[in-house]
């Protein structure tokens, strides 16, 4: 393959600055205005007032256009090529919906803005809401989380809220989550006060049952399933899960991370859970903008409603309001109500999508999965834990340890060789309950012409590890540049986090 | 279903090939896992599919029963503020190798946003006299929980002190992030005259459980507090940590609250580059001092090198605080962030630099000032309350002119302006009061309709 990342060598946009440069100009005051106004710096008190300038960069825009494209062709996104970074739900996203949030009357519109002049927006938060808790199964959806874990936080929060309703709080310490569990979930069951309790995989790589009941009990608050799990595996024991967590007095939450797999084939809701977030940026294919901004909705049963942030978007038949007056709200969990831009191109999806649309996400991400699965198990090296035999949903978590074993090739040096190879690497070493994790989600929106690229690619890094491995263990060498060192951007002698800190303690060496 | 553009596997022959790839004969087949019991036998209610033109068209008739702040001049602030977004931002963040990518866990094929996201961190600093910032929160008020609890962890002690007249969302958000690990907030006083806070009050309020003081500068309110060096004096006598809350627009003009004692920095940063979009995405602003990074929430983007050709190249730091490795044990549960949002900050303050930055700080004091002067001018009308000095947002009291703020703003609406935030349930002792946040993008004639229409109102 002829893949070459661009290489730009381009300095800090601070080494580019020159004074007296400036890349944009406001609307100057008339004089009138200034004339009334007074000299405002000689109002400022002293002990407020900034003495030198801040230290920005003084640059031209031609120069800031040149430098931030250059840095973006030193950029992979699903837009360049295949991204099979599993769990993330790397899929194409539809332009047009980037077409139809860049409009004056969505981002010129301010959020205290009176309720009769953002009936439009208040309207489509309304609909996607009740999308969304048709496609989870459950009753009222709140689009406010910012991101899954954020959504995941606030259906923990409302878990607290139950337990403290019903004057159980001080017992019910507990949260439950399988060993191959997404680190948020243990990290927001500590956020909210909660203890972690890991239930271990079975031999089929679902939560084993006797473990679970020996575990649960009167200090049990609650449980965190992702379902199908990050092996990509389905639960099947499901609503015997819910029932064991029902009895014990917990409530049970779905991890939506992996909704995509099931979209229209099966719903937490009906599976017995009582809470659930959804990721937009993942199932609902809004963009994930390096990391962000994303959006983490979440449902509940109806005994669940009461406890959802404030405010609500509601409907009285004539107008569309926010709805603050719910006294059992665990409250707010973010400013305003939601990321609406991101949530307004989740709404255009489904449109674009309908019902049918989604069900044949579920079954063509499915299809290439299993595809990738079965034809990269053919490669020397890569196993597959927990029953091969057995289907995956939307991802399939190989491992490398035989080929550690056997070449000293481990699974980051498999993921640098693919980069070389023109393809974005799997997610490396997750879940922690398998060695040498390559956890791969091609996702619905790759070509077949592009599965076996992935899938040749990943052969080919199995010949040469058994070949040549110095070839994979130097990679990678077509990218921007070589292997990065993290330990050295961490460690206290050259950790250098901002251009302030370069400054101070120069270059890392 | 017939092919669809987004479904490239999604015809018959691919299909059939691919599963017979896995000895399987029926899509059907690929679900065999999911049991009977738990199965969807209905269809999803979902309208659709359309296709583009009719979702365009879909949207955009919803979209125009909005009015926006393009159509008439608006004046609310109160955490997301209206500002000229320049051109060249969209463009930047439009490049799909941004938007289109996750979070950089292979470096070598993300330089790009990585060096982005630390010339942003850096930006941060630099306006904030912090040493370390990280690639985002999702917003302020969750950047304000954040740094209580990273504070307590510090400090090992459980209580908040904050000031009176902050943002109520602010507030709601805070308590709840602390509430539930046993921390909880005290309000200190602010005089009711000039807004500043009651340094006696403050001295009473604080304690030994003092994990940190907790400042907004500009304040909710719109006044500055001109005592914040000895509000930060006194959170350190007793061995608290000192967060500032900021605008970052006034910061090219105002002092860096590191440069006043400040230990942790939060603050909006929706003004840089960020439209306001009903409200989000937001772009939480979060730094702190050197000796504190390992103690911080969220992704952090450092400089280092390469191994083989010792280059300098960017990667994530400090991520054994992070959750997917620390787990239980994080700092934070944040993972997606605001990146991108991040992104057209960094773009933002590249554009404008040092002078400009300054300049808007500046322009945006004019035109508030304007404002406050014309509105005052009309009988009963009182801009500010506080005598204070102002940056961007003030307070405008009705008490003296018989009419309540909300009778106000809905003939306001009438006239083809949209006033301010009714402040009145959040601080009944403010009275009929509102709150109006003037910036660059008000020209002179959008001013002049304000004041126009407040006068026709109040005579009507």
């Amino acid at each position: 393959m002829s893949f070459r990342q661009a290489k730009w060598s381009e300095p800090l946009i601070f080494e580019r600055s020159k004074p007296g440069k400036i890349g944009f100009t406001l609307p100057e005051p008339t004089e009138e205005e200034k004339k009334i106004a007074g000299n405002v710096a000689e109002a400022i008190p002293k002990s407020l007032l900034r003495e030198n300038l801040v230290e920005l960069p003084e640059v031209s825009e031609v120069e800031v256009v040149r430098h931030y494209i250059r840095l973006s062709q030193q950029n992979y996104g699903v837009d360049l090529g295949v991204y099979p970074l599993g769990s993330c739900t790397m899929k194409y996203t539809p332009k047009i919906t980037d077409v139809i949030v860049n409009n004056h009357k969505l981002r010129d519109l301010h959020p205290y803005q009176d309720e009769e002049f953002a009936q439009g927006i208040l309207q489509i938060l309304y609909e996607l809401s009740n999308y969304f808790a048709e496609i989870l199964g459950m009753d009222k959806v709140s689009l406010q989380p910012s991101a899954g874990a954020h959504g995941e936080y606030v259906g923990v929060m409302i878990i607290r809220a139950y337990h403290a309703l019903n004057k159980e709080l001080d017992k019910r310490t507990d949260i439950i989550v399988p060993d191959s569990a997404h680190g948020t979930n243990p990290a927001n069951t500590t956020m909210a006060g909660f203890k972690t309790v890991v239930v271990p995989s079975a031999e089929d790589g679902t939560v084993d049952l006797k473990a679970l009941k020996a575990i649960a009990g009167e200090h049990t608050a609650g449980f965190m399933l992702t379902n199908p799990n990050t092996l990509g595996v389905f639960e099947r024991n499901v609503a015997e899960i819910a029932e064991i967590i029902h009895n014990a007095g917990g409530l049970v939450y779905y991890d939506g991370a992996n909704l995509n797999a099931i979209l229209g084939k099966a719903r937490p809701g009906d599976m017995g859970f009582d809470i659930a977030h959804i990721n937009t940026h993942k199932t609902f294919s809004t963009p994930h903008g390096g990391g962000g901004p994303g959006a983490g909705p979440v449902g509940v049963k109806k005994e669940l409603e009461k406890f959802l942030p404030v405010p609500t978007v509601e409907y009285n038949g004539e107008k569309y309001y926010l709805d603050y007056n719910k006294p059992y709200s665990i409250g707010k969990v973010r400013g305003f109500y939601g990321n609406i831009a991101v949530l307004v191109r989740g709404y255009a999806y489904l449109l674009l999508m309908g019902a049918e649309g989604l069900e044949r996400v579920a079954e063509l991400s499915v299809l290439n999965a299993n595809y990738v699965a079965r034809k990269v198990l053919k490669a020397k090296g890569y196993t597959l834990p927990y029953k091969p035999e057995n289907l995956r949903k939307h991802e399939a978590v190989v491992s490398a340890k035989q080929m550690m074993d056997e070449t000293g090739v481990r699974a980051l040096n498999v993921s640098k060789r693919l980069l070389d190879l023109g393809v974005h690497a799997p997610t490396n070493y997750f879940p922690l309950i398998v060695p040498e994790a390559l956890m791969i989600e091609p996702t619905e929106t790759e070509s077949k012409e592009s599965l076996d690229e992935l899938i040749n690619a990943f052969i080919k890094v199995s010949e040469e590890a058994y070949s040549n491995p110095k070839v994979v263990l130097d990679a990678p060498v077509n990218t921007t540049v070589d292997m990065v060192d993290d330990v050295k951007a961490s460690h206290p002698k050259t950790m250098r986090l901002s251009w302030r800190m370069l400054k101070k303690h120069g270059e890392t060496k | 279903m017939k092919t669809h553009p987004y479904l490239p596997t999604g015809v018959e022959a691919i299909e059939a090939e691919m599963l017979k790839e896995l000895g399987l004969k029926t899509i059907e087949e690929l679900f065999t896992d999911i049991p009977n019991e738990v199965k969807f036998k209905g269809k999803l209610n979902i309208p659709g599919p359309y296709s583009e033109l009719e979702v365009k068209r879909m949207i955009a008739k919803l979209l125009e029963k909005n009015v926006s702040s393009m159509d008439i001049p608006v004046f609310l602030g109160a955490g997301v503020w209206p500002h000229y977004v320049p051109a060249v931002v969209d463009a930047i963040v439009g490049r799909l190798e941004f938007a289109t990518s996750y979070t950089p866990y292979q470096a070598e094929v993300s330089q790009g946003i990585l060096q982005a996201q630390f010339e942003y961190q850096s930006m941060i600093c630099e306006l904030t006299g912090m040493d370390v910032a990280n690639a985002s929160m999702y917003d302020w008020a969750t950047s304000l929980g954040e740094a209580a609890l990273m504070a307590s962890r510090i400090t090992k002690k459980t209580e908040v002190v904050i000031p009176y007249f902050i943002h109520p969302e602010r507030k709601a958000v805070l308590k709840l992030m602390i509430e539930p690990v046993g921390m909880k907030a005290i309000e200190v006083n602010q005089s009711k005259d000039t807004g500043e806070i009651n340094l006696e009050d403050l001295k009473n309020k604080i304690s030994k459980n003092t994990a940190a003081v907790y400042i907004e500068n500009p304040s909710y309110l719109g006044f500055l507090e001109e005592k914040a060096k000895e509000v930060g004096e006194i959170a350190h006598e007793n061995e608290a940590l000192y967060i500032v809350g900021v605008d970052p627009t006034s910061l090219g003009l105002l002092k860096a609250p590191g440069d006043y004692g400040a230990d942790i920095v939060v603050g909006e940063g929706q003004p840089l580059g960020n439209s306001m979009n009903y409200g989000g995405p937001l772009l939480g602003i979060f730094a702190c001092k050197e000796e504190f990074a390992r103690q911080m929430p969220g992704r952090i983007i450092g400089l280092t090198t390469t191994k083989k050709q010792n280059q300098r190249a960017f990667c994530m730091a400090l991520q054994t605080r992070e959750q997917y490795i620390r787990r239980e044990k994080a700092t934070s549960s944040i993972c997606t962030n605001e990146a991108l949002c991040a992104v057209a900050a960094a773009v933002y303050l590249s554009l404008l630099g040092p002078k400009g930055l300054k300049r808007l700080g500046e322009i945006i004091m004019i035109k508030s000032s304007y404002a406050m002067k014309k509105l005052k001018e009309i009988a009963g009308i009182k801009a500010p309350l506080f005598k204070a000095v102002h940056f961007k947002e003030f307070t405008v009291n009705f008490d003296e002119t018989g009419k309540t703020a909300l009778e106000v703003h809905k003939k306001l609406l009438k006239e083809g302006v949209h006033g301010g935030k009714i402040i009145k349930e959040e601080f009944p002792e403010l009275g009929e009061t509102m709150l109006y946040c003037v910036t660059e993008v008000h020209l002179k004639e959008d001013i002049d309709k304000l004041s126009n229409s407040l006068k026709k109102v109040l005579e009507a």
